[in-house]
């Protein structure tokens, strides 16, 4: 290892509170936003920690009285919810064989490049058959019909993560399975499915994370609290005459702790599935 | 076994996925390109045959052209300065000190943000009347009054660029570190008793085992930038004065705030034919890096 100066320690430590100060400073105002007073955040000169803290917004937002914020909020909690959870186990019905499939039979891997290759696909270029698809279909601000378009998004991304998990998996213990006499669906669920768990947790937690933050097709195809998730909740927030800023930032918060906690706890899995040539903008 | 008997069963666990692939994304697809030729409304019965009149007037218009320069100029510059400091961030986190192992989960913070919460914020950030960003700058005397970040076409732009390399450089960040941390020791540990300095070792020794990870890093992110919508809607809808209207906000403006379905479908088709055309190019590229580099 090379020695370093005391120069360049000292530079190094400067650079490494530099970094850390970038990425905490917008996320710590977000939550201290979140916890002062209205009349601290209207200040000038702007006062910069809260005199008092109050936690009030999170009750407003989190109460379920009707016609209140609240009421708003926690319907868009319950939608997003709902559809990332719906999304995700039908984009892993589909990617489960899918990915068996192309792994163990690479003749017919050209079709899970096609898929794939939809990624490149602008969202805006399916959008207005899909508007009048679901209007036709009666699905226009609903959750199974925002579910459905979600697996244009959800389906090839799990595919791919799901096809390089059995890559990993050598097929000479499914081989051995069946010269001991069982079935190709015994096989895959003793031996297959259970080593492959982990690639599952992984490509389910992505599709959550996916569903979670998508916005364009939520914005397009819901219109009230019936089907409006989180994401058009907060721009409505945001775009909208909400006088007190404070109750913008706490629904950000709330928004951002699942995929933050989901990010922080499943680290090491996230970052090889990133980094095994990733996806996720 | 038989493997027509293998392909065929691969099909049939293939099929499902083929089923709802084909009617959620190939059908929209095709339907778009034939909406694309017709003078169809958003609501209504379908339109008529227009020929190429829809992509004729699109490609003259200067929206298009003012729209495609204002998407390029926030790709590019988004992309490289996510580059640059993902590579800088990673070259300090594969240093060892204190407290490395918390800045690196740090780093997932951003990317794990939503999209529109971080927009959010950034619009909050740049409040004209009680922002952050203002506050700052004129407590520490860099600013005299309070100025509107997004309200002003100068300043728009760069303020969304910022807001949108924040959530992202930690994502490239990630990446290269990931790569940084394959360079066997014993090649950076030769290249040290052969004398190389720092510029040349990063140069010669390290840089090539960067190049093809940063290569799918910079596709995936240029793809995605020129796609941009959420962040822009959330944070300016693409004003003031359309200074920050990009290629995907202008199809929205076009196929649903103005309802004309056929010219919006004719305007996406373009922007996905921009989009393949760099993805290949791009794709090129990558497998050249990949060859060099291995």
């Amino acid at each position: 290892m090379e020695r370093r100066s005391p120069a360049f320690t000292i530079f190094i430590y400067g650079c490494a509170l530099l970094l850390a100060a970038i990425i905490l400073a917008p996320i710590a105002w977000l939550f201290i936003m979140s916890i002062s007073p209205a009349a601290d955040l209207a200040a000038k000169p702007l006062r910069w920690w809260p005199q008092a803290a109050d936690f009030s917004r999170y009750q407003t937002l989190l109460s379920t009285a009707e016609n209140s914020a609240g009421a708003a909020f926690t319907s868009s909690l319950r939608n997003s919810l709902e559809i990332s959870g719906m999304a995700t186990l039908a984009a892993l019905a589909l990617a489960i064989p899918a990915g068996w499939a192309v792994s163990r039979t690479p003749a017919i891997g050209w079709s899970l490049s096609m898929v794939i290759a939809t990624y490149m696909l602008p969202p805006v270029a399916l959008a207005v058959p899909l508007y009048m698809g679901l209007s036709h279909l009666g699905l226009l601000n609903n959750v199974f019909g925002l579910a459905l378009v979600y697996l244009t998004i959800l389906a090839p991304f799990t595919t791919w993560l799901m096809k390089s998990g059995f890559d990993s998996i050598p097929r000479e213990i499914e081989a051995a399975a069946m010269i001991d006499g069982a079935g190709l669906f015994q096989t895959l669920r003793i031996i297959t499915l259970p080593l492959a768990a982990p690639v599952m947790a992984t490509s389910a937690l992505f599709a959550v994370l996916l569903a979670w933050d998508e916005f364009f097709y939520a914005l397009l195809f819901t219109s009230d609290q019936r089907a409006k998730t989180l994401t058009v909740a907060i721009a409505d927030l945001a775009g909208g005459r909400v006088s007190d800023y404070g109750l913008i930032a706490t629904a950000g918060v709330l928004a951002a702790l699942p995929p933050v906690l989901i990010g922080l706890v499943m680290q090491r899995a996230l970052i090889s599935g990133l980094t095994s040539g990733g996806v996720k903008g | 076994m038989s493997s027509t008997w293998m392909t065929t069963r691969a099909w049939l666990l293939m099929l499902p996925l083929l089923v709802v692939m084909v009617a959620v994304i190939g059908w929209p697809l095709v339907d778009t390109v034939g909406l694309s030729f017709t003078d169809a409304k958003l609501v209504g019965t379908g339109g008529n045959y227009v020929g190429f009149d829809n992509y004729t007037n699109m490609l003259s218009s200067s929206n298009f052209s003012r729209t495609l320069v204002t998407t390029t100029l926030f790709a590019v510059i988004s992309v490289a300065a996510e580059m640059v400091i993902g590579v800088l961030a990673a070259l300090l986190l594969n240093q060892q000190f204190h407290g490395r192992a918390i800045l690196r989960a740090l780093m997932i913070l951003p990317w794990a943000l939503p999209t529109v919460v971080n927009a959010t914020l950034w619009r909050l950030i740049y409040n004209p009347e009680y922002g952050a960003l203002n506050a700052a700058l004129t407590q520490l005397n860099l600013i005299d009054a309070y100025r509107s970040w997004l309200g002003e076409p100068g300043t728009a732009l760069t303020a969304l660029i910022v807001a949108d390399c924040w959530k992202n450089f930690p994502l490239v960040a990630l990446i290269a570190l990931a790569a940084l941390q394959a360079v066997p020791r014993d090649i950076t540990a030769a290249s040290l008793v052969d004398g190389a300095g720092p510029f040349n070792r990063f140069r010669f020794v390290i840089l090539p085992y960067l190049a093809g990870p940063l290569m799918v890093a910079l596709v995936l992110r240029t793809i995605e930038a020129f796609k941009v919508f959420d962040i822009i809607w959330v944070m300016t809808r693409g004003g003031p004065a359309n200074s920050t209207r990009t290629l995907s906000i202008l199809v929205y403006q076009e196929a649903f705030s103005f309802q004309r379905a056929g010219s919006g479908a004719s305007l996406a088709l373009i922007v996905t034919l921009l989009v393949t055309v760099l993805a290949v190019a791009y794709a090129a590229l990558v497998r050249k890096t990949a060859g060099s580099a291995a």
